[in-house]
């Protein structure tokens, strides 16, 4: 599915480099590089998703995204700023943003992120079940059955897969997986979250010819039958 | 040493004291006058009243013999020793009789009391002058006759004039030593106040001129500048700090960064003159992006250690389940320890609140099992979390602890420095800055992170202490 994003940033090398990359995975962008065109042309809406750079001459990104909430706006919007602790984090957030990311950033990140924004607009988000393939995940009464056999999973793996399926078709990162299923939001040097996958890999596809949660090399994982 | 004065004289408390001695001296000097003036008359008074005796028993003589006997009688008293002043003189203020030599002009013209003092010389004592201020004074009373003959009965005031006199230098003798006694009081405690803020200003210009290790003197004597010198020794040890972490972090961007940036150019330009086909491309790219996500991840390092060692803004604070924390980093190590053949065992109280930045507590005791599990590995890894509250109920302590080879008591101390790799460690990956950041965070929290040996093995001790708002029981 085809996505229209609009990038706010005043880097104009890297709005660029963006839009190529976004084209490229299928995806059509505008480019806006001041906050003043940038408000003009989120407030005319038709986007899926804003990307905004939070520095920049004439209009810094928060005070837009804030105008554009204020409008009552609800488009997403992924904040990229090269500021990148806890407390601008939460800032970026407050201001309306719903997603941060810190330059430098891997395109591979922004991408599965914008698409997990628009996505979560969508109905699918407060489905009470969701099901990939024949693997079927209960959010009410917390079960997880996969041809109709029940898969017995610690509590944190399955907000994982939750997490997991309610993105299913799309690439979830190893960085996405640590904010929204632990809540951390740094690295950690080692990769710990690969150890958690594939044990929740082994329960989930154990004795099962077909893979469901597949590794994307360089990028994340993705669920898809 | 004018400079000097004149320099004292720009104080406060010479400008004060300046004052007070201006004050004090006029109030003395009212004083003074007013005491001798209060004597003075008191001593007249008792001049005069002797005098109306010295009179009234003139009279008598007066009467019982008339003029002759009266005249004789003045001349009998006027030798006597210590003899009131006699005068008898005729129209022509010829003197007749008495022991006044000269007497100042006018004096005898008219009758009744002398309004003033008026100045004479005794018989014998003629060679003084009358207008001299040596010459004595005398108060008197004057009866004329109708023969023509006046008659002087006075009273010298040497006495009371006396009196005056040495009441009025002695005190203003005492004025003057208290006077200078002030001046000099002033002069050295003033030349010492400004001698000691000469010495801390000179210790600022210096420190303004780029020591900043540094200090204002501290005296023994406790007073308010020592105390101000303190406080300010304390402020500028933390400004030190500051300007030290920025200028390693400075230092460590131009070696740390420079020698990966140098590896990255280094495997551009060996692809460029001698890669062959597209693989050769690809593969040089792929080692290019992995070594800057390793540049991205120093630079964040050092960035975030710089900005918590600054203060982090404390509105990120909140109270925290230091437990809940410990748990969920556990939980979300367990796998990778066990996959890598050791076991992860957690010992974690309830409880353990204290208020702090979540986000920061758990990326301190990531990087602390990072650790680890990167270094602690032996034959058998068990990885601990222990999580207490001290005997005493002031402090919490979060322990990481591994049974691998540790580290030599010598190399705790040096563990804990920027950018440090222990020799042992040098072949892992990683930056050199986890443990920094833990004991800058440590440090945010107003806690410490100790390093010990668990014998085998290495202990890495959190601990934080327990404000009293937040202490449950």
């Amino acid at each position: 599915m085809a996505m229209k994003f609009l990038i706010i940033e005043d880097d104009v090398e890297a709005a660029k480099y963006l839009r190529h990359a976004l084209d490229e995975a299928g995806h059509v962008a505008d480019l806006a590089h001041n906050g003043i065109d940038g408000f003009a042309l989120a407030d005319h809406g038709g986007y899926d998703a804003l990307v905004v750079d939070r520095m920049m001459p004439k209009r810094d990104g928060l005070s837009v995204v804030a105008e554009l909430r204020e409008n009552g706006d609800n488009t997403p919007v992924l904040i990229l700023s090269a500021l990148g602790e806890v407390d601008d984090r939460v800032t970026g957030l407050r201001a309306g943003g719903d997603d941060y990311l810190t330059k430098p950033y891997a395109f591979s990140e922004l991408l599965a992120r914008l698409e997990a924004l628009v996505r979560r607009g969508s109905a699918s988000e407060n489905q009470s079940q969701y099901q990939v393939g024949d693997l079927v995940l209960d959010r009410l009464s917390r079960e997880v059955k996969r041809a109709d056999q029940t898969i017995l999973l610690q509590p944190r793996e399955f907000r994982l897969l939750e997490y997991l399926m309610r993105n299913a078709g799309q690439v979830v990162t190893r960085t996405m997986l640590l904010e929204h299923v632990w809540d951390y939001h740094f690295d950690p040097q080692t990769n710990v979250i690969d150890v958690h996958i594939s044990r929740l890999r082994s329960k989930i596809e154990r004795g099962f010819d077909k893979p469901l949660l597949h590794t994307i090399r360089g990028a994340g994982y993705v669920m898809r039958a | 040493m004018l400079s000097r004065f004149s320099s004292m004289m720009k104080t406060t408390a010479a400008r004060l004291s300046a004052l007070y001695l201006l004050l004090f001296s006029i109030c003395a000097i009212f004083l003074v006058f007013y005491m001798t003036h209060l004597a003075g008359g008191f001593l007249i008074n008792q001049t005069r009243t002797s005098l109306n005796q010295e009179l009234q028993s003139l009279n008598r003589v007066y009467n019982r013999g008339g003029i002759r006997l009266l005249v004789r009688e003045i001349d009998r008293r006027s030798r006597r020793p210590d003899a009131f002043v006699y005068l008898v003189s005729d129209q022509q203020d010829r003197i007749l009789a008495g022991n006044i030599a000269k007497i100042g002009r006018g004096v005898l013209k008219k009758e009744g009391y002398t309004p003033k003092p008026f100045r004479y010389t005794r018989i014998g004592e003629e060679n003084e002058e009358l207008d001299d201020d040596d010459a004595p004074r005398a108060i008197g009373q004057r009866i004329k006759f109708q023969n023509g003959l006046t008659v002087l009965v006075g009273r010298d005031l040497g006495e009371p004039d006396r009196f005056k006199k040495i009441i009025r230098s002695s005190l203003g003798l005492a004025l003057g030593i208290m006077a200078l006694g002030g001046l000099l009081i002033w002069f050295f405690v003033g030349r010492r106040a400004l001698r000691r803020i000469d010495s801390v200003s000179k210790a600022s210009a210096d420190i303004v001129g780029g020591d900043l290790s540094k200090r204002l003197p501290v005296s023994t004597a406790n007073d308010e500048f020592d105390r101000l010198s303190v406080s300010l020794n304390a402020m500028l040890g933390r400004i030190e700090k500051l300007n030290s972490g920025l200028r390693e972090v400075s230092d460590n961007i131009a070696h740390d960064l420079k020698t990966p940036l140098t590896r990255l150019r280094n495997r551009a330009e060996a692809a460029l003159r001698s890669g062959k086909s597209d693989d050769d491309y690809r593969d040089a790219l792929n080692d290019m992006i992995a070594e800057s996500d390793k540049l991205i991840q120093l630079f964040n390092a050092m960035l975030l250690i710089s900005r918590v060692e600054a203060g982090y803004s404390k509105h990120s604070e909140t109270e925290l389940q230091l437990n809940e924390i410990a748990e969920g980093v556990a939980e979300l190590y367990e796998p990778l320890v066990e996959e890598s053949g050791g076991q992860l065992i957690s010992k974690i109280d309830d409880n353990l609140v204290v208020t702090g930045n979540r986000q920061l507590i758990g990326q301190a005791l990531t990087n602390l099992i990072d650790n680890a599990v990167k270094y602690g590995q032996s034959d058998d890894t068990i990885i601990s979390i222990l999580g207490k509250r001290s005997d005493d109920q002031k402090s919490i302590t979060l322990a990481v602890e591994d049974n691998g080879p540790g580290i030599s008591a010598e190399n705790c101390e040096r563990a804990l420095q920027r950018f440090v790799r222990l020799d042992e460690s040098r072949s892992e990956p990683g930056s050199g800055l986890g443990l920094s950041l833990v004991a800058a965070i440590m440090d945010m929290h107003k806690g410490t992170l100790t390093l010990e040996d668990a014998g085998p093995g290495l202990r890495a001790v959190l601990t934080f202490p327990i404000q009293k708002t937040t202490a449950k029981t």
